[in-house]
């Protein structure tokens, strides 16, 4: 496990909480791996810039109570983790932030999940202006059966770009982001059933990036993938984090460890911890917490 | 050892009745062939039939019959399509979608000359379209409609729910998910209900019988009469006419089948091809 423990840590272990921190997390806050000068000059913008703000969540599946009191901030250009046994909510959590939840029926949801500091439950909130903006990758690959080429392309068109120029830029662009292009540019009229199960999820990458969102949420991404492929992909994620804010539901505690700069720790659908992700591998404070990720159940 | 006697003669039962089904078969599109194909001559496709049919060809029926199957097809096709997207894409499983199933499914198991006894009293009589091309393909379109429903509602259902996902998680509204992913996943299914909507309306003779007229003349507008050729072929036999002319047009329907289901299967293979 990359931890990159160090003198960082102990240096920041001073900086401010974001006001309003939500009460599961009881760690301080932590430096994020990018390094303290980095941190440091970010700090007072990062307390501005939060992307989500989620307050006393609650999601009821029919008579089921699928989330409680879930709160959370995250900040932009961070990846946030969210690790837990199977069935702990996480995957639900994830699929409220874009509304994936609409589509199933008996879903309710009251709280508060404000996204650029609107309610996106709220009155008259544009569903699809949000996904727009709040993106998603899926389990499993997902690309649509037709080309290389018009995947990527399909959100684009939808929100109005017709110039095939800038098309084609796009699709260069966003292929050349996920570390894609030299695989395909010969095919991008092939189909993109025919590339394999790691090309095709880093397509399904460029194809949520070739909307320009703000945000991307990632749903198990690598669970589908052999090890290689999940290592490029999580060499794609770190790159991303510059331009985008990641929230990711994994199943690997190293996978957490290695790509995340902060861990939310689901148990029934509660948050039981949550704080920077070295601070929770290292020291947890809630001893459901230490078990599970040292893998002693989950 | 007795076990596996057992299963040898299964086995060898089952062989026997499929080659039975396949013979049974080969036998009717023999005899056909070897009645109707000696009758069928350039003349017979190119000209008007005289004395009631007995002498001449059929142009105007093989006219007659491309129209309205077409018009069935162009009325049937976007209703159908349509309304299985609803039944697929839209509706919740509540009364309201379970009355209209279960009314098509009726709609699909009612016999045809009931279809004809309504296209004869509401679109002949009622709507003053008289015996035409357009109440023949209005009442074969209601017949087809069935058909078209299930095997594209069939074909939706099979379309991965995670393609639609990817289409809205991308910000693309139900509608743009339906129209420009699910639908082209459905092409294929779509075709297969085309296909055997033209099937059973090319084979159909009492939905027309009382809807159409029966001119032997070639129709020049939806408002003529017209007559196709199972229908013709009824004519020819019941009526005691022709019968090498009834069989000649009975070979050439079957040629005709067998082309659209070529054109059809060409067409699906590419398409396959093309995803």
């Amino acid at each position: 496990m990359n931890m990159n423990m160090g003198a960082a840590a102990v240096q920041t272990s001073t900086m401010p909480r974001p006001t309003g921190a939500p009460a599961a997390s009881q760690t301080p806050a932590m430096p994020r791996q990018a390094g303290a000068a980095f941190t440091e000059a970010k700090t007072e913008a990062a307390d501005a810039e939060l992307v989500f703000d989620i307050n006393k969540l609650n999601l009821h599946y029919g008579s089921f109570h699928g989330l409680k009191d879930v709160s959370i901030r995250i900040e932009r250009n961070k990846i946030m983790a969210l690790i837990g046994p199977s069935g702990c909510g996480k995957s639900t959590f994830l699929r409220t932030l874009n509304r994936m939840n609409d589509l199933i029926p008996y879903v309710s949801i009251d709280g508060l999940v404000c996204f650029d500091g609107k309610d996106i439950y709220g009155r008259n909130y544009d569903v699809t202006d949000l996904r727009k903006k709040v993106g998603m990758v899926f389990q499993k690959p997902n690309p649509f059966p037709k080309t290389v080429f018009d995947n990527i392309t399909y959100g684009p068109k939808i929100h109005g770009k017709k110039n095939r120029k800038q098309l084609d830029e796009i699709v260069e662009r966003t292929l050349k982001e996920v570390a894609l292009w030299d695989e395909v540019k010969d095919r991008l009229h092939k189909p993109a059933l025919g590339l394999s199960g790691g090309q095709q999820q880093r397509l399904c990458i460029a194809r949520c990036l070739a909307v320009e969102p703000e945000v991307i949420l990632m749903d198990e991404p690598t669970s589908a993938l052999d090890p290689v492929a999940t290592l490029k992909i999580e060499e794609l994620m770190d790159g991303l984090r510059e331009k985008y804010t990641i929230i990711i539901v994994t199943h690997n505690m190293q996978q957490a460890g290695r790509i995340s700069n902060e861990t939310a720790f689901f148990l029934h659908g509660e948050i039981v911890e949550i704080g920077d992700t070295e601070t929770i591998f290292s020291t947890p404070t809630n001893k459901k917490t230490e078990e599970y990720i040292t893998g002693r159940f989950g | 050892m007795n076990r596996k006697l057992g299963d040898i003669s299964f086995y060898g039962i089952v062989l026997i009745l499929s080659l039975a089904t396949l013979a049974i078969l080969i036998v009717i599109i023999a005899y056909v062939m070897r009645q109707g194909l000696p009758h069928i001559s350039w003349e017979f496709l190119s000209q008007s039939p005289e004395h009631m049919g007995r002498e001449g060809g059929i142009l105007p029926i093989i006219v007659g019959t491309v129209f309205v199957t077409l018009l069935a097809l162009a009325i049937a096709t976007p209703i159908g399509v349509g309304a299985a997207v609803f039944f697929a894409e839209y509706s919740k499983e509540g009364r309201v979608v379970q009355v209209i199933r279960t009314f098509t499914e009726v709609l699909a198991g009612i016999p045809s000359i009931i279809f004809g006894l309504f296209g004869f009293a509401f679109f002949v009589v009622f709507m003053q379209m008289g015996w035409s091309i357009l109440s023949g393909g209005l009442s074969l379109s209601l017949m087809i409609l069935p058909t078209i429903i299930r095997s594209t509602e069939e074909s939706l259902k099979t379309v991965p729910l995670s393609y639609r996902e990817g289409s809205l998680s991308l910000g693309a509204t139900k509608w743009e998910t339906t129209v420009k992913v699910v639908l082209p996943c459905c092409r294929k299914g779509i075709l297969t209900g085309l296909i055997l909507g033209i099937g059973r309306a090319v084979g159909e003779t009492a939905v027309l019988y009382l809807t159409i007229g029966g001119s032997i003349r070639i129709p020049t507008s939806l408002f003529d009469p017209a007559r196709t050729m199972s229908m013709h072929m009824y004519m020819m036999t019941a009526e005691g006419i022709s019968r090498e002319k009834s069989f000649a047009t009975a070979a050439l329907l079957i040629v005709i089948i067998l082309i659209v289901n070529s054109i059809a299967n060409f067409i699906s293979n590419r398409m396959k091809g093309a995803q």
